[in-house]
């Protein structure tokens, strides 16, 4: 550094060479070894990892897939303050929700036409619409979350109301009666209250404090109405 | 006379910067409304004559504020100055709505020129489903006294419900508006009211039905009837109350006509709903007579069309 000091204070032009003489002493060329090629880091690790996901087998896709979508599901089971749902959205796991409720939903074909339960069709858009219609309510209310997030979190929460439509399935292969409505009653309101529950803790904190009733009050209408397609739901 | 003027001066400057702020707290929802730019260009004009500075200053920021509320009805900012509402305001209007009174006029009072969508579009599809549900439940009490009731859940009972109450408070809405400007030439004092204010009114005054349709499950006529009538009178009141202002400076018939063409629509509808979705219940549940379990069903006639006819 002294070097470099006594050139600093000799700005002349006959010193032009002894500036450049002096460089050459105090470069670090002979401590690190300034050769080699310049690559850009990324752009290898994610040539290494597209040909990595091509060349895996079809079985380690899916079970990733799999995998991603059932760790989800825990955290809509057991709602903790955690961002996976938010981070890591697919919508993977709304679509098997959805077409598993609306398969057991749909009422079968030698039905009238008029009086049964909902179709298969007219659970999807109940579904799917009624998720974007609560989504675009809460981005125009001001809240900060993205399209496609919400549109996960409120399908995950579907989870809870399709066990209890499989409970109420098998719990109408029993007698009817008032004790089998009471039962069935009684599991539907304790999943509906799950739903909203893990719904919330997700979706709340994404308001504005004074709006969160008017964010959180679709959410609550939509999961009454799935509950109430599941409650009246009669085998035929 | 110099300290009067003096005052007279620091009182217009004042006035004038309170007008000039206001059009914040007004406009900046983006009602697209005429009359709050009226009142920035009077405060413009007045508060411009008090001094050359400020004239520039005023009618920049009258300019800037007149280019931001009006976004393109193509961006997401429009629509969201319609859902610019708290959750305390929305509870406000509706209770508004539900203790109408004969001075308080609903759009000016609590909608204060700032009229939402939030309300309208979440009462109305409440009421649906409310309405389809209750409906429903009616089939299930119905069935626990005559056995012979088949029970379905009646899904397309949602979609009809839905539709009406939408078109409900669109179309009619829209039609009371588009007349109402149509006879805005023969008023002078009071503008009409914009397209969003009239569904906002209609909306609101749709609260009142959700409790009544819930308490309509109660198996007792002349109750249901009762409820049905206090529901209606108290919405048609905070129709009418909120019309009177814009409709009292036309002619006496135009607005005796208008006014009931608007209770005569609502009352429609709140019997529809009442025929469509509540059938009445069959009579109090026969002893349950051992003989005629024994008789086939289909020699029998069915009991529950002479019930009905009550």
């Amino acid at each position: 550094m002294s070097d470099l000091q006594r050139l600093m204070m000799e700005p002349t032009d006959h010193h032009a060479q002894a500036l450049f003489a002096g460089l050459s002493d105090i470069s670090i060329s002979q401590d690190i070894p300034v050769e080699g090629e310049i690559t850009i880091p990324m752009r290898s690790h994610i040539r290494e990892f597209d040909s990595s996901t091509l060349n895996e087998s079809v079985q380690n896709t899916i079970m990733r897939d799999l995998k991603a979508v059932g760790k989800k599901f825990m955290h809509v089971l057991y709602p903790r303050k955690s961002n996976t749902l938010l981070r890591d959205w697919d919508l993977w796991g709304p679509l098997i929700l959805c077409v598993t409720l609306a398969l057991m939903l749909q009422r079968s074909s030698v039905d009238s036409e008029k009086d049964g339960g909902p179709q298969f069709a007219e659970v999807f858009v109940i579904v799917w619409f009624g998720a974007v219609t609560i989504t675009l309510n809460s981005k125009l209310l001001g809240g900060n979350i993205s399209f496609f997030q919400s549109l996960c979190v409120l399908g995950y929460c579907i989870l809870p109301l399709t066990v209890a439509m499989l409970v109420c399935r098998l719990v109408l292969l029993a007698e009817q009666g008032p004790i089998n409505f009471m039962v069935r009653l009684f599991v539907v309101i304790v999943m509906f209250t799950w739903s909203i529950v893990a719904s919330t803790a997700f979706l709340a904190d994404s308001q504005p404090p004074n709006r969160k009733a008017l964010a959180i009050y679709p959410v609550f209408l939509f999961y009454f109405v799935i509950s109430w397609m599941i409650l009246t739901f009669t085998p035929q | 006379m110099a300290a009067a003027d003096e005052l007279a001066f620091h009182e217009f400057e004042e006035a004038s910067n309170l007008l000039a702020e206001t059009p914040d707290a007004v406009t900046t929802s983006g009602s697209g409304q005429l009359t709050p730019q009226g009142h920035v260009a009077v405060a413009v004009d007045s508060g411009g004559s008090y001094g050359a500075e400020e004239e520039v200053e005023e009618s920049d920021k009258t300019a800037l504020l007149q280019e931001k509320q009006q976004p393109g009805f193509w961006t997401f900012g429009y629509y969201q100055s319609f859902f610019d509402v708290d959750t305390c305001q929305v509870l406000d209007r509706i209770k508004g709505s539900l203790l109408p009174r004969p001075g308080h006029n609903f759009v000016r009072h609590r909608l204060r020129n700032r009229p939402d969508l939030y309300g309208p579009f979440w009462i109305c599809a409440t009421l649906a489903f409310v309405l389809a549900v209750t409906g429903n439940l009616t089939l299930v009490l119905a069935q626990r006294r005559d056995p012979s009731i088949h029970y379905s859940p009646q899904f397309h009972k949602v979609t009809v419900a839905g539709v009406t109450i939408y078109c409900y408070v669109w179309l009619v809405p829209l039609a009371l508006w588009g007349f109402l400007r149509w006879r805005k030439r023969v008023r002078e004092r009071v503008g009409p009211y914009t397209f969003l204010e009239t569904v906002c009114v209609y909306g609101y005054s749709l609260f009142v039905f959700i409790p009544t349709v819930v308490l309509w499950l109660i198996p007792v006529p002349w109750l249901q009837w009762l409820f049905g009538a206090l529901a209606l009178a108290l919405s048609a009141a905070s129709l009418v109350f909120a019309l009177w202002p814009v409709v009292r400076e036309d002619t006496r018939l135009v607005a005796a006509v208008l006014l009931s063409t608007v209770v005569l629509l609502h009352a429609l509808l709140a019997t529809g709903c009442k025929f469509y979705f509540f059938q009445p219940l069959p009579l109090e549940p026969l002893a349950p007579p051992p003989q005629a379990t024994s008789l086939p069903l289909n020699l029998l006639p069915p009991p529950t069309p002479r019930s009905q006819v009550t």
